[in-house]
């Protein structure tokens, strides 16, 4: 039996040491799995491997052992149980999340829902290389957005509401940048030392922020053989839409720019890392 | 600003994390509905969290006091049962 490795791995298949054996990569969106997908992955692992998962650094799911004669009905198996296999090589793989505002108490954003979002948007298109989503609900940053080619960290810029205020003094000491004063009854959030953390409005007993959510941005991460931190281009970003025209034009530049192998950092290098923050900036201010 | 009236009053500067927020949970809970607690708490990690903590389990957050000797005096008038 010929065996198409290449075809394999872009459908999540992992060739393993042992011969004809693979580690097929399941299809997670933003660390979120049903009860019933995880029964599925277990009978599968049981039925067709040795009855181990293997949780992978980007909160998707592996099952070793898996043999080739086998995978038509692993798949089936999978499909009927709600789960499907995930990529691998070059295309845009797992967008990753943190729990986000539907249970965190710290996260400014639902970072599931985005996630799901950015995952039907993006998922498994075909770039030069790797492409790597993070989604982080706030500045605690669980997710550590910025080994993603593309990290998305929630955030909040706030409006301090007068008629809500007591002067309780409990801000001053929950901002961790000393942005705000309190005299004379008075607030005052320095804009320059503000990093749109939203641990005022979170600890205001009495609702005296009014919350905007957004997003700060980070482009060009990565941890593997070499490491490079995501940088910032763009200031808070508040737009849903501009968000998405953002992600739009950092694919389609490594859609363009990237050669084979290539991250987005290196495509950057390559390119010109001032021309594509220009890149970066139109996107966001159109 | 130190005229607010207080029930009952709790130290836990010689508290770290998470202690500080359960003990002052605790006291809370042995207080009426209505009274007043006073919390005196270090300045840094506490007086960053221990505020927001109390606010988060239901609590009325009335005033946080500097001691001017790196300690807050948070008053909480405590809501529920």
């Amino acid at each position: 039996m010929s065996i198409n490795y290449a075809e394999l791995k872009k459908g999540g298949w992992m060739r393993q040491k042992q011969k004809n054996k693979f580690a097929l990569r399941i299809h997670v969106v933003g660390g979120h799995f049903t009860s019933e997908q995880m029964r599925t992955v277990s009978e599968v692992a049981e039925k067709y491997g040795k009855g181990y998962v293997h949780f992978t650094s980007r909160q998707s799911l592996e099952i070793p052992w898996m043999d080739a004669a086998d995978i038509d009905a692993i798949k089936a198996d999978l499909a009927a149980g709600g789960v499907s296999p995930s990529v691998c090589g070059p295309r845009v793989r797992t967008t990753t999340a943190c729990q986000g505002s539907a249970t965190c108490p710290s996260a400014c954003i639902d970072t599931y829902a985005l996630a799901q979002e950015i995952d039907k948007r993006y998922f498994a298109q075909e770039l030069p290389g790797k492409f790597k989503f993070g989604i982080t609900g706030c500045r605690n940053n669980c997710l550590k957005t910025e080994e993603n080619d593309l990290g998305i960290k929630g955030a909040e810029r706030v409006e301090w509401i007068p008629e809500n205020c007591i002067a309780c003094g409990v801000c001053v000491k929950a901002c961790r940048d000393n942005a705000i004063t309190l005299k004379d009854g008075t607030i005052t959030v320095d804009q320059e030392k503000c990093t749109y953390c939203g641990r005022c409005a979170k600890a205001c007993p009495t609702a005296a922020y009014e919350e905007h959510p957004g997003y700060l941005l980070t482009f060009g991460g990565t941890f593997g053989n070499h490491f490079h931190f995501g940088e910032s281009i763009v200031p808070f970003v508040e737009d849903h839409d501009q968000l998405i025209r953002i992600c739009d034009a950092t694919i389609d530049f490594f859609s363009e720019h990237g050669e084979p192998g290539d991250r987005l950092n290196v495509s950057i290098e390559r390119y010109g890392r001032e021309k594509f923050n220009e890149i970066i900036k139109e996107a966001y201010a159109k | 600003m130190s005229e607010i009236h207080s029930d009952a009053e709790l130290d836990i500067t010689d508290q770290v994390c998470p202690m500080t927020f359960v003990t002052a949970k605790v006291k809370l809970e042995e207080l009426d509905e209505g009274q007043v607690l006073a919390i005196r708490m270090n300045d840094g990690e506490p007086v960053q969290n221990v505020p927001r903590s109390v606010k988060d389990d239901g609590h009325k957050i009335l005033k946080l006091q500097d001691n001017g000797d790196e300690t807050y005096t948070l008053y909480v008038e405590k809501v529920g049962e």
